[in-house]
C-alpha cells in the first residue's frame, strides 16, 4: 500500500512537470499553429540560469541561493521566449512550416551552445535542505519535492485559467485562438498576444526546469530535450490548444509511467505511454478534448 | 534521355574517384585515396541516399515524419543482431531485415497514417522513440544499450571488412546513392509520383477527384521506409557496428535538417544536403582545432567547437534568406534579376 502511494504521489508530480511544459506548447500551438520545438530548449536555458545564478551567490544562505536563483531563471525563460517570438518566429508570419523548422534549428542549436559553454556532465544543483525530506503519508515516505511540483503545477493551472478568463488580453488570446482572422478584422493587434503566449510559455518551461533541477537534483543540457518527448504526447493525447485536455493527460501520463516501471518492468513505462498514444490516437484522432480552456 | 546525362556523367566521375591520388586543401585532411578519406565520402553517400528517402516523404509528399530514423535503425540493429547474437549467415540476415522492414514500415504506417499533419508527425515521433527505448533497454543483451553492438566481422563479406577494403564500401555507399537517386527520380516522375505531389499541393482536391490519398501516402512511406532501411545495412557494413544514436529523434531531425538546406522536393536538393551536412559535421569538428579558430577570442572559439551549434545557426539563415534550399539558390537569384 505504501508503495503504490509513493508511485502515486510520485506519478502525479512527474505528470505535474509534464504539464507545466505541455502547457506553453498546448496555449503557443492553439494560438499560432506553431509545434514549438524549442520549448525544450527554454527549459533548459530556464534551469541552466538558475544553477549559474546560485553557484555565483556562494557564501549566502541556502534560502537566498535557492529562490534568488530560481527567480532569475523564471525571468530568464520568459524573455528567452519572448525574445524568439520578436526576432525569429514573427518574421515567419503565417508560413507554419518555416517556423518549425526554425524552432528546431533553435532548439539544437541551443542545446549545442550550452554543451560547449558548460559541457555534457551534470552538474549538481543546491536545494533547501527541506525539499530532501520525506513527508510521511498512509504510511509512505513521500520527498517533500513531489508536493512542491504538484503545488506549482496547479498554480499555474489556477493562474493561467484565470488569466484567460477573467482578463481582456486572456479574452482576445481566447478569441484569437477561436478565430484569428475576426480578431484581427476587428482591429485588435493579436500579435501582441503571440509575444505574450510565448513570454508565458517559457516561463511555464523555466519553471519546469528549476523544478526538474529540484527533482533530479542536477543539470545537464539534454534535460529539456528529453522532457520534451513526453510534453509532445501529451499535448497530443490532450487535444493540441485544450489546457483542461493537458492537465488530465499530463497526469495520466505520469501515472501510466510510474505504475508500468514499478509493476511490469523497468523501461516498460515510457513504452506503455507511447502504446497510450497510439490508441487514444486511433480512438479520438483529435485527442481527449477539442475545446479550448 | 537527356536529363539522365548528368547524373550519369557524375555517377561515373564519382566512381573513379579511389583511383586518383589528389590532395584538396581544407576540403579533405587527407588526399582522396587514403582510407579516412574515402570513408568520409562513403558516409557522406548514405546520408545523401538516406535525405532523398526522407525528401520522398516531406518534400514531394508534404508529411512531416518525425520518426524515419527508427527504419535506418532497424536495417542497422536488426542485421547486427542477426549475425552476431543469432549466428545468422549476412545475407540470410539482410534478406530477413528487408522483410521485418517492409512489414514493419506497412503496419506503422497504416496506424500513423491516419491522423494528418501534427498529430502524424507526431504519432511517428512516437513509434520512433518506442525503437529508442527498446535499443537502450538492451532487451536479451542483444542490442548491447548504450554502448551500442559491434557487428561480427567474420559474418560480413570479406569484400567490404578491413582498412584495405574502403574502396570497395566506397563504391557500395556510390551504389546505394545512384540507386536511391534513379529510384526517387523514376518514383516521382510515376503517376503515384504525381499524386504524391497533389496531396501536398491540396489533399482537399485529390480527395475530391476520386482518388484516395491515404492508400497513395502509405506507398510512399512503405518505399521511402524500406529504402532506408537498404541505407542502414550500408550504414552498418561501413561503421562495422551500431550506436544507438541512429535511433535517436535528433537523427531525424538531422535528416530534415539536410532536406532543407539542400532545398526539399527539388531533384538535386538532398542529395547535395546530405552530403554537405555530413562533410561539414566532420570537417567542423576538425576546423575547431586548426589555428584560424584557435587564434579567436574563447566568446567565438567556444561555440565554434560545436558543430550542431553552427549546422543549427547556419540552417535557421537557410530557412530566412535561402527558402529553397541551395537547389533552388540559382533560380530565385534569376527571378530577382527579372
Amino acid at each position: 500500500m505504501s508503495t503504490f502511494v509513493l508511485l502515486t504521489v510520485t506519478g502525479i508530480g512527474l505528470g505535474a512537470l509534464y504539464f507545466l511544459i505541455a502547457s506553453g506548447l498546448s496555449l503557443i500551438y492553439g494560438l499560432m499553429g506553431v509545434l514549438n520545438f524549442a520549448h525544450g530548449a527554454f527549459l533548459t536555458v530556464g534551469a541552466y540560469a538558475m544553477w549559474f545564478t546560485e553557484s555565483k551567490l556562494g557564501g549566502t544562505s541556502i534560502y537566498v541561493r535557492f529562490f534568488l536563483g530560481s527567480l532569475v531563471g523564471l525571468v530568464v525563460g520568459a524573455v528567452f521566449a519572448a525574445l524568439v517570438e520578436l526576432v525569429l518566429i514573427r518574421p515567419l508570419y503565417r508560413r507554419h512550416i518555416e517556423q518549425v523548422l526554425v524552432t528546431v534549428g533553435l532548439g539544437l542549436a541551443t542545446t549545442a551552445l550550452i554543451v560547449s559553454i558548460w559541457g555534457n556532465d551534470a552538474r549538481p544543483v543546491a536545494a533547501p535542505p527541506w525539499l530532501g525530506r520525506t513527508t510521511t503519508l498512509a504510511g509512505a515516505h513521500i520527498p517533500n519535492d513531489r508536493f512542491v511540483l504538484i503545488v506549482a503545477a496547479l498554480v499555474v493551472l489556477i493562474g493561467l485559467n484565470a488569466f484567460l478568463r477573467r482578463t481582456r488580453y486572456g479574452l482576445i488570446i481566447r478569441a484569437g485562438v477561436e478565430n484569428r482572422a475576426m480578431v484581427t478584422a476587428l482591429g485588435i493587434d493579436v500579435r501582441r498576444a503571440f509575444t505574450l503566449v510565448f513570454a508565458i510559455g517559457g516561463m511555464c518551461a523555466a519553471l519546469a526546469g528549476v523544478l526538474s533541477n529540484v527533482y533530479f537534483s542536477t543539470v545537464d543540457p539534454q534535460r529539456g530535450t528529453s522532457l520534451l518527448i513526453f510534453a509532445f504526447i501529451v499535448v497530443v493525447i490532450g487535444g493540441l490548444g485544450s489546457l483542461r485536455g493537458t492537465a488530465i493527460a499530463a497526469v495520466v501520463v505520469g501515472l501510466v509511467q510510474q505504475y508500468a516501471n514499478y509493476y511490469a518492468s523497468s523501461g516498460l513505462g515510457d513504452l506503455s505511454v507511447v502504446l497510450l498514444l497510439g490508441l487514444v490516437l486511433l480512438a479520438r484522432p483529435g485527442g481527449l478534448s477539442r475545446s479550448f480552456t | 534521355m537527356r536529363r539522365w546525362i548528368l547524373p550519369v556523367a557524375v555517377l561515373a566521375l564519382l566512381a573513379l574517384l579511389p583511383r586518383f591520388s589528389v590532395d584538396i586543401p581544407y576540403v579533405f585532411k587527407d588526399s582522396i585515396n587514403t582510407p579516412g578519406t574515402l570513408q568520409l565520402l562513403a558516409l557522406c553517400l548514405v546520408f545523401g541516399g538516406l535525405a532523398m528517402t526522407y525528401d520522398l516523404l516531406f518534400g514531394y509528399t508534404g508529411l512531416l515524419s518525425f520518426g524515419h530514423a527508427l527504419y535506418f535503425a532497424l536495417g542497422v540493429y536488426l542485421v547486427a543482431i542477426a549475425i552476431t547474437k543469432w549466428h545468422w549467415g549476412f545475407y540470410v540476415a539482410v534478406g530477413f531485415t528487408l522483410v521485418a522492414g517492409l512489414v514493419v514500415a506497412l503496419v506503422l504506417g497504416a496506424v500513423s497514417l491516419r491522423v494528418g499533419g501534427i498529430a502524424f508527425a507526431m504519432v511517428t515521433l512516437a513509434f520512433a522513440q518506442a525503437g529508442s527505448i527498446l535499443v537502450f533497454k538492451n532487451p536479451q543483451g542483444w542490442t548491447g544499450g548504450e554502448e551500442g553492438l559491434g557487428a561480427d566481422y567474420t559474418k560480413l563479406p570479406a569484400t567490404f571488412v578491413g582498412i584495405f577494403n574502403t574502396k570497395h564500401l566506397y563504391l557500395l555507399a556510390l551504389a546505394y546513392a545512384a540507386i536511391v537517386f534513379a529510384i526517387v527520380r523514376w518514383a516521382v516522375a510515376s503517376s503515384p509520383g504525381h499524386i504524391w505531389q497533389a496531396i501536398r499541393e491540396n489533399e482537399l482536391r485529390v480527395e475530391v477527384l476520386g482518388l484516395r490519398p491515404y492508400a497513395y501516402k502509405l506507398i510512399v512511406f512503405v518505399l521511402a521506409s524500406i529504402l532506408a532501411t537498404v541505407g542502414g545495412v550500408v550504414y552498418l557494413l561501413l561503421l562495422g557496428g551500431a550506436t544507438p544514436e541512429v535511433t535517436s529523434a535528433n537523427f531525424t531531425l538531422t535528416l530534415l535538417i539536410m532536406v532543407v538546406i539542400g532545398g526539399a522536393g527539388t531533384k538535386w536538393g538532398a542529395l547535395l544536403g546530405g552530403v554537405l551536412y555530413t562533410w561539414a559535421n566532420e570537417r567542423l569538428g576538425d576546423a575547431s582545432s586548426s589555428h584560424v579558430v584557435s587564434s579567436l577570442p574563447s566568446v567565438l572559439r567556444t561555440p565554434l567547437q560545436q558543430p550542431l551549434f553552427v549546422l543549427g545557426v547556419l540552417f535557421i539563415l537557410v530557412v530566412f534568406f535561402l527558402p529553397g534550399g541551395i537547389a533552388r539558390a540559382g533560380r530565385l537569384r534569376a527571378a530577382v534579376r527579372r
